[in-house]
């Protein structure tokens, strides 16, 4: 370390001045800090103009390199396919016969469910994709769990819309920006979410972990009724989400109730479905009600309400 | 082609760079969540924090002790916390590590890299805090990749921003 030329002031009154003023404006950094911090605790929709201008102003770079990274992931993959693709042909003919009964049974099976809900009049229309877009970048460096998406409120994107993969649940639409939308991960700690199981629709709320898993917990409490494997799908109980969408697997028990790994990683999956809200004015109303948006701090209250009474 | 002529004695290097080269560095630090890197949980260091810390140990007294408001709310901007919290924190550690300068003792590269390893624990996990105390503080174990490869990567940085820092007061 090279020394310091300024280190002592000795006895010039000037010089300990500037000292001690420097100090002060330090402190009062950390003094202005801490009460933008605590205003964005307390309204956290407050900087989300600031922080779209950040994820506008770095979306290009993410999205070029996204787009060089799955060309030469894609590449990597292709390579490697060559490798045992003897017995991978042989072991996948086996899967597509398998399969292919599969699919004939689900498919007179859908044909029964569909004459079943038009005889209830339950034809409703199946929520429809707003858009398809990659998660460009995420917070990979803070312990919020938020992504960027590559669609914008100018494609028609929403605050508050559900985000889903293939897989499963990937989150909801937290802020917008022309381009960029960021997303709120179904891992992340401030995401409630209403769930049931899927075999016999015990309702529950998952709650974001930040490390990949979810804590589901039984609305009704006393008894702790999961076991592994368990799926849990979204139980529609607020409107926000369709029902039905998988969102995590049941790993383990815990005291007070399991841990679920997320399906949908938002590492692996390629493309994901910005899809509307599948009960816009149950949404609208019980906010109305208690008086608070679909908030960045994303408490879910309206869900816990709605998903409380609604079961 | 041949270069313009240029004096050999009593150059002045380049104010731009001297005066600005530091606080570029940072912001592009910061810029790191532009990487498409999307994990389940956090992973990525710190980059901004990293750069800033290199800064200020190869060179005390080049930055104001109010530097941390400034630069912490540009990280903020794209680090995904609540807003406000690195601009707190930076300020807190400039605080700090000027107290130490204060002492005026010399110290070598690995008090250094202790001291860089202090900042970087404290800020990643009052930045978990600041999110959500009570559930956060007893799942602190997920931090540990994050804060073991971040210091591991410090004495890199620092190489990386020494030779910057050679380029920016080259003449």
């Amino acid at each position: 370390m090279a020394p310091p030329n300024n280190r002592r002031p000795g006895f010039s009154k000037r010089a300990q001045y500037s000292i001690f003023a420097s100090y002060l404006l330090g402190i009062l950094g950390a003094i202005v800090g801490l009460l933008l911090l605590l205003i964005s605790i307390f309204d956290p929709r407050g900087f989300s103009a600031l922080r779209t201008i950040g994820a506008e102003a770095t979306a290009p770079i993410s999205k070029t390199l996204v787009e060089i990274g799955s060309v030469t992931g894609n590449a990597a993959e292709n390579v490697s396919a060559y490798f045992n693709a003897a017995s991978k042909n042989a072991a996948m003919k086996r899967e597509l016969e398998k399969n292919r009964i599969e699919i004939l049974e689900a498919r007179s099976l859908k044909q029964e469910n569909e004459r079943l809900k038009r005889l209830l009049g339950l034809e409703k229309e199946v929520p429809d994709a707003i858009g398809m877009a990659r998660l460009i970048s995420s917070t990979s460096s803070s312990s919020r769990r938020i992504a960027t998406l590559g669609l914008g409120s100018s494609d028609g994107i929403l605050v508050g819309q559900p985000v889903r993969a293939p897989e499963g649940l990937v989150g909801r639409v937290l802020e917008t920006g022309p381009t960029t939308a960021r997303i709120l991960l179904v891992s992340d700690s401030q995401n409630v979410i209403p769930v049931k199981r899927a075999n016999d629709g015990l309702p529950a709320f998952a709650t974001g972990r930040s490390d990949g898993t979810v804590e589901v917990k039984p609305i009704n409490l006393g008894d702790n009724p999961f076991k592994g494997g368990d799926l849990m799908i979204t139980s529609g109980s607020g409107g926000l989400y369709a029902p039905g969408i998988p969102v995590a697997v049941v790993i383990r028990q815990n005291d007070t109730g399991a841990i679920a790994r997320i399906l949908a990683n938002p590492a692996k999956v390629s493309h994901v479905i910005v899809q509307p809200m599948f009960q816009a004015e149950t949404v609208a109303a019980v906010q109305a009600e208690q008086g608070v948006g679909v908030d960045g701090n994303g408490t879910d209250s309206e869900g816990t309400e709605a998903a409380g009474g609604g079961e | 082609m041949a270069k313009p002529y240029r004096s050999r004695i009593n150059r002045q290097p380049s104010q731009f760079r001297i005066k600005f080269i530091p606080s570029i560095t940072v912001i592009l630090g910061s810029m790191i969540t532009a990487l498409p890197v999307i994990t389940d949980y956090p992973i990525l260091p710190p980059m901004g924090l990293l750069v800033l810390l290199s800064w200020r140990l190869i060179r005390p007294g080049y930055w104001y002790v109010w530097a941390g408001f400034p630069l912490g709310l540009v990280d903020d901007m794209f680090s995904g916390q609540p807003f406000g919290s690195s601009a707190f924190l930076w300020s807190l550690v400039f605080i700090i590590l000027e107290t130490l300068d204060r002492r005026g003792v010399g110290r070598d590269y690995w008090q250094d890299w202790l001291i860089a390893s202090l900042s970087i624990i404290f800020v990643l996990v009052c930045g978990m805090l600041i999110i959500d105390f009570q559930s956060n503080f007893l799942r602190l174990e997920i931090l540990i990749p994050q804060i073991l490869l971040s210091i591991l990567l410090y004495p890199f940085v620092t190489r990386l921003i020494g030779a910057i820092d050679n380029w920016r007061v080259a003449t």
